[in-house]
């Protein structure tokens, strides 16, 4: 049996690509195995890591994990919680007892008292059922109901360069506007600040969005930040 | 087919085509992908003169509900045609002939993709004919590849996919139009690429057992070539975006 890698570090590669062949390969992310050899299943990025080749997707939906933070909307009321949207053909619940640390009393309370219709939510993700039912928790901080603020969205496939490297860009546009941030991975963005402060940092992100790709990226969004007008 | 009023008198002049292509020879194929923004995935296929746009949204909630499959994706693949895409106007909305093209192009799409990893989802796939001049239902299955890899589907493979025929007695790839109606045979094939798994296969006319080998596999040979169309439609696309991602 011959053990072949036919791609290296950081190539782009398209569904249905050769990656490797032999069971010696292990495939990751978008990538699965067929008889001996390893596909790529989505259009992504290669990362070769010793044996594991990881295929990390340049495209598509947000796909929920379970333990992954996200930022949902308050779209209606269940007996003993709500139901959350994203832009996802998942459902997600958020229960009564998620939303805080102390007892919620609903005999002399309503659902309405502690979330509206259109809410958003910053929440994570506790399971999701094989039936396609996310359950959400946002009891502990910094998990909360957001109260003003601006939301923006984003591709999911572009927060980890939002994010920066551990965090580089997210502490850089905090830094520079004052303004608090929060991102969520399905591809929310949340922004609260003075409303001028808040313009800005949308359209940094929206720059980052576009412009994922090329370097020099933060030098860019800090004299966007600094600019006065 | 066969004989019909206006057909031309030969449909072979000097061993060349009347667009003056060779029997084994694709008319020229240009593949856009990302051409409509607010769809998950898209893409643009002109083939020669036939022109198709395609947008794919989802995976997302199935509606309505009676669609819904809990054990694989419910793939809503709908093929029209522009009322303006031919010389006669179309009537607009859906007819027998693009339902049943719809189908067929659901059941070529199919296998490529890993539908059992979007159960209880909805994948949408339009595709619009914006000009026709034959092969529309193969560049609507070119253009879906695509358009289903841009938005991210986790998919097997590509599909390729032309189509092939009979005209004045010879053989010939990518039919175009007067071939396309005053010839004999016309046969549309879609491949995954990298099985060689025919997932779409029809014919129109009569072919003895020899001849549809040899279009089969003059056809499967095209699709070599789309396929790499393809890719290299992808990657511009995406290629950029590799340099400083995970910097």
């Amino acid at each position: 049996m011959t053990e072949k890698i036919h791609i290296k570090d950081k190539d782009i590669v398209v569904p249905g690509a050769l990656l490797a062949e032999g069971l010696e390969y292990l495939p990751s992310g978008r990538a699965f195995r067929d008889g001996e050899n390893i596909y790529a299943a989505t259009i992504g990025l290669i990362s070769v890591k010793g044996r594991v080749i990881k295929v990390i997707p340049l495209a598509g939906k947000y796909s929920p994990k379970r333990g992954d933070v996200i930022i949902a909307k308050i779209n209606g009321f269940g007996k003993f919680g709500w139901n959350l949207e994203i832009d996802s053909p998942y459902k997600i619940d958020l229960n009564v007892g998620e939303i805080s640390m102390n007892y919620v009393d609903l005999k002399n309370s309503k659902l309405a008292d502690y979330f509206k219709i259109g809410d958003y939510v910053f929440g994570e993700i506790t399971d999701i059922s094989e039936s396609g039912y996310i359950s959400l928790s946002a009891k502990r901080r910094p998990y909360r109901k957001l109260i003003g603020g601006n939301i923006i969205k984003v591709g999911p496939t572009k927060i980890p360069r939002i994010i920066g490297k551990q965090g580089s860009m997210i502490k850089t546009l905090k830094d520079l506007s004052g303004c608090e941030i929060l991102i969520g991975q399905n591809g929310l963005a949340w922004i609260q600040g003075n409303a001028e402060k808040e313009a800005k940092v949308a359209k940094a992100i929206k720059l980052i969005e576009k412009e994922s790709h090329l370097s020099g990226l933060t030098e860019k969004v800090k004299a966007m930040l600094e600019e006065k007008n | 087919m066969g004989s019909k009023v206006g057909a031309p008198e030969k449909l072979i002049v000097n061993g060349k085509r009347l667009d003056g292509r060779k029997a084994n020879e694709m008319r020229e194929m240009e593949i856009e992908v990302g051409v409509i923004p607010n769809a998950d995935g898209s893409s643009m296929v002109t083939l020669g003169g036939t022109k198709v746009i395609c947008s794919v949204y989802g995976p997302k909630e199935v509606l309505p509900r009676r669609n819904l499959d809990t054990e694989q994706a419910f793939l809503n693949c709908v093929y029209g045609m522009a009322s303006f895409s031919t010389s006669e106007r179309i009537r607009p909305g859906p007819n027998r002939r693009s339902t049943e093209i719809s189908k067929v192009i659901a059941d070529a799409l199919a296998p490529a993709i890993f539908m059992e990893k979007y159960a209880g989802m909805e994948i949408t796939v339009i595709m619009e004919i914006i000009n026709a001049n034959a092969g529309t239902r193969t560049a609507a299955i070119n253009a879906a590849s695509v358009a289903l890899a841009d938005a991210g589907i986790e998919m097997k493979d590509l599909i390729c996919s032309i189509a092939s025929g009979k005209a004045d007695g010879t053989l010939m790839l990518d039919l175009f139009e007067p071939e396309d109606n005053f010839g004999e045979v016309d046969m549309p094939l879609a491949i995954l690429p990298r099985t060689k798994e025919i997932t779409l296969l029809q014919m129109d006319g009569m072919l003895t057992k020899a001849e549809s080998k040899k279009l089969i596999d003059m056809s499967i040979k095209a699709c070599e070539e789309i396929y790499e169309l393809q890719k290299k439609a992808l990657q511009k696309k995406y290629a950029t975006e590799t340099q400083q991602e995970t910097e």
